[in-house]
């Protein structure tokens, strides 16, 4: 078992990239084959999606409102059945091996959901209670512990009802790691936290990757998942339209430069002829994707011809961008 | 070592586990925080920046041995509490919700009153010589309050206060959305619907153990108590008299218990606690007026309400055990019936909530 631990850590170093149809099950802790849910009335919220979470990764879960991603989860956790298609969580076909896996694995489906009239504490013990094969004995120790973690410890005996909304969040987080895991589940875990919040729950989400568990994030903030994810996949309509680790993804998005100016219209001029494609011009701003132009001979060509050059820079594509790309612009939900 | 761990099926429970230490999110193995650690209200065991001291963590590390015991004997072989242990352990869970549930302490506490209410107007209007038998009766010896009671309480209140319970007991966490929650766990959702029957069978036998007891302190408070006549004309110990009582309540609390599970699959239709629980005291009503019906006396067997209040067996000597054993009987098949109803459903329903 040792061994397997070791393999484990390996994985972390060097998650790797696998396709769903061909990867080994103890690579992955999360694998989906055609998975495919069409609700009555015909609606077909995830279709046809395959995915390979490999062991040890932070696997962010983007998609707009509407795009299937809770319903990929609650699919997952055994909570919905597939309309076709399979999934395998940790190694156990689900739901059949559900009762294998889920002791595994903390989940927060869909925002946090207690009894309002208990307090925090005895929220998790109810929960824990309902756990099989969690001990008894030690269920204060994890409680208080789980508490502790989420900066909950000062308000375990209060009410839940009490409870503000960044504080329920938490709770919930708290739930999904009364146990020891090996897999996260978190379906939009900083929804309501306040900036602090969102830095702790990002850090302990680091936290517990580096303890080898695998965490699987869905989210909307793009600057989060781009800040502690290994691994992404991003969803539309259903359909999964991209999947893999994080530099892949943006390495096919070109770099572009920018330059502040008040001649935008001479600058754009400038950099047509240099050969720069995809000019765009905005209120005081020119940019262009850089292709294999250098960024020094560009700045040099442009005050050589006379712009007033205020501000120049080289930017990445942001994850934003890449996602807006692969999602489309449009802020309807498509349903 | 690492080719016998790839050979490893991935399918094989044992050897994909691996051990808490490594994996334990909380634990106590040092691990590095790449972040460089953030983080004022959130502890974890690497938090800590650069010094190199981590923060007083007494709650984590104990998490950490803690979990160590609970999931590895001697042999490194994962140990689980016996599945009969934790279902005791939820059921408990449950038994705490329900009778820590304000509405709940509630209904027990109105169920007691009525006894106590029947017996000061008894007592009041117990001199009237054109007052009913069972006035009389109760008159003349207080333990008869309680099958006096009993009787009045098991045609609707103590349907109603059950129905409650037990419409709420699937619908009210698919409302709540905790149900989600106790699945993932993972409760098991047969094994879930198990505890939850068991819990409102427990809420019957309390429920009407409540009623007998608010009746047996009156009885004994506001009137003469000693052996008592029988309906068959024998007279019992006072002693003989409480063990009757007894079966009264147990046989009541049983037809309670078949109903909770009428409540239960009622339960597993719907998200809205409300419509359960109404839906099931709207179905005890019908049935009521179903029985009352001349016409339609050949169903009055099938009827399960036509069976609640015949314990009169037990007020006769020796006790008639013929007609209140048809009664459980008919218990037991509600029971099963509606118990495989609520399965079938509950195990292959979308939880969407
Ligand atoms: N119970 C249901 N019955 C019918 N349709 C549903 C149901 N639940 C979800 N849907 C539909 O499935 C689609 C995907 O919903 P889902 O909740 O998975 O989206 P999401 O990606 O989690 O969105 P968000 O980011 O807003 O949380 C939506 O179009 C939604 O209308
Ligand atoms: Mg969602």
């Amino acid at each position: 078992m040792t061994m397997v631990t070791m393999g484990e850590g390996a994985h972390e170093a060097a998650p790797p990239r696998v396709a769903p149809e061909t990867a080994p099950s103890s690579d992955c802790s999360i694998i989906a084959r055609g998975l495919t849910k069409r609700f009555r009335g015909g609606q077909v919220a995830v279709d046809d999606l395959h995915l390979a979470v490999p062991r040890g990764s932070v696997f962010g879960f983007l998609g707009p409102n509407g795009s299937g991603k809770t319903t990929t989860i609650r699919m997952l956790l055994g909570l919905t059945q597939p309309t076709s298609g399979g999934c395998e969580v940790l190694g156990r076909p689900m739901p059949a091996g559900l009762a294998d896996a889920l002791p595994r694995v903390g989940a927060l489906v869909e925002g946090p959901a207690f009894y309002p009239y208990l307090s925090g504490e005895a929220n998790l013990r109810r929960y824990d209670a309902a756990d099989p094969t969690s001990d008894p004995r030690t269920v204060t120790a994890r409680v208080g512990a789980a508490l502790d973690r989420v900066g909950l410890a000062a308000a375990a005996g209060k009410r839940y009802r009490a409870y503000s909304l960044g504080m329920r969040q938490r709770l919930a987080i708290a739930a999904a790691l009364l146990g020891p895991r090996e897999l996260l589940v978190l379906d939009e875990p900083t929804n309501g936290l306040d900036p602090q919040g969102t830095r702790e729950v990002r850090s302990l989400i680091k936290d517990v990757a580096a303890d080898g568990t695998t965490v699987f994030v869905s989210s909307h903030l793009l600057g989060e998942v781009e800040q502690m994810c290994t691994h992404v996949g991003v969803m539309r309509t259903g359909r999964l339209v991209a999947q893999g680790p994080i530099a892949e993804l943006r390495a096919g998005h070109a770099p572009r430069v920018r330059v502040e100016t008040p001649h935008t219209a001479q600058a754009a001029s400038l950099l047509g002829r240099l050969g720069l494609t995809d000019v765009r011009t905005a209120m005081e701003e020119v940019t262009a994707e850089l292709g294999d132009h250098t960024p020094e001979g560009i700045c040099a060509d442009l005050v050589a011809d006379g712009v007033a050059v205020r501000g120049f820079a080289v930017v990445r594509p942001s994850l934003e961008e890449v996602f807006v790309g692969l999602t489309g612009e449009g802020f309807d939900v498509n349903a | 070592m690492s080719t016998l761990s790839s050979a490893t099926p991935a399918g094989d429970v044992k050897d994909s586990t691996a051990p808490p230490g490594a994996t334990n999110p909380a634990g106590g193995a040092g691990a590095t925080d790449p972040d460089g650690g953030t983080g004022a209200g959130f502890h974890g065991p690497s938090t800590g920046s650069g010094t190199g001291t981590r923060p007083a963590l007494a709650a984590g590390e104990q998490l950490g041995s803690a979990a160590g015991e609970r999931l590895v004997s001697a042999t490194g072989v994962p140990v689980r509490p016996s599945a009969p242990r934790a279902a005791v352990r939820l059921l408990a869970s449950e038994l705490g919700l329900t009778f820590r549930k304000p509405r709940n302490i509630a209904m027990l506490i109105v169920l007691a009153c009525v006894p106590v209410l029947l017996g000061v107007v008894l007592r009041v209007v117990g001199g009237d010589n054109d007052a009913p038998s069972l006035i009389t009766q109760v008159a003349g010896n207080g333990l008869m309050l309680t099958f006096a009671a009993m009787t009045l309480l098991v045609e609707l209140l103590l349907p109603l206060a059950v129905a409650v319970v037990a419409g709420d007991a699937i619908a009210g966490e698919a409302g709540g959305g905790t149900l989600r929650y106790l699945l993932t766990a993972p409760a098991g959702r047969t094994r879930l619907l198990a505890v939850k029957f068991a819990n409102v069978s427990v809420f019957a036998l309390v429920a009407c153990s409540v009623v007998a007891a608010a009746a047996l302190i009156t009885g004994f408070a506001l009137f003469p108590v000693g052996p008592v006549t029988l309906l068959s004309g024998s007279t019992i110990s006072i002693a003989d008299g409480l063990l009757r009582i007894l079966i009264v309540t147990g046989y009541a609390a049983a037809g309670m218990a078949a109903l909770g599970a009428v409540g239960l699959a009622v339960s597993t239709l719907t998200e809205v606690p409300i419509g359960a629980v109404a839906a099931t005291v709207v179905g005890v009503v019908f049935s009521h007026v179903l029985s009352v019906i001349p016409q339609l006396e050949p169903v009055r067997p099938y009827l399960l309400t036509s069976w609640w209040s015949s314990f009169d067996g037990a007020l006769r000597d020796p006790v008639a055990t013929d007609v209140m054993t048809q009664g459980l009987l008919v218990f037991a098949a509600y029971t099963v019936i509606c118990g495989s109803l609520a399965w079938a459903r509950f195990s292959s329903r979308d939880i969407t909530s």
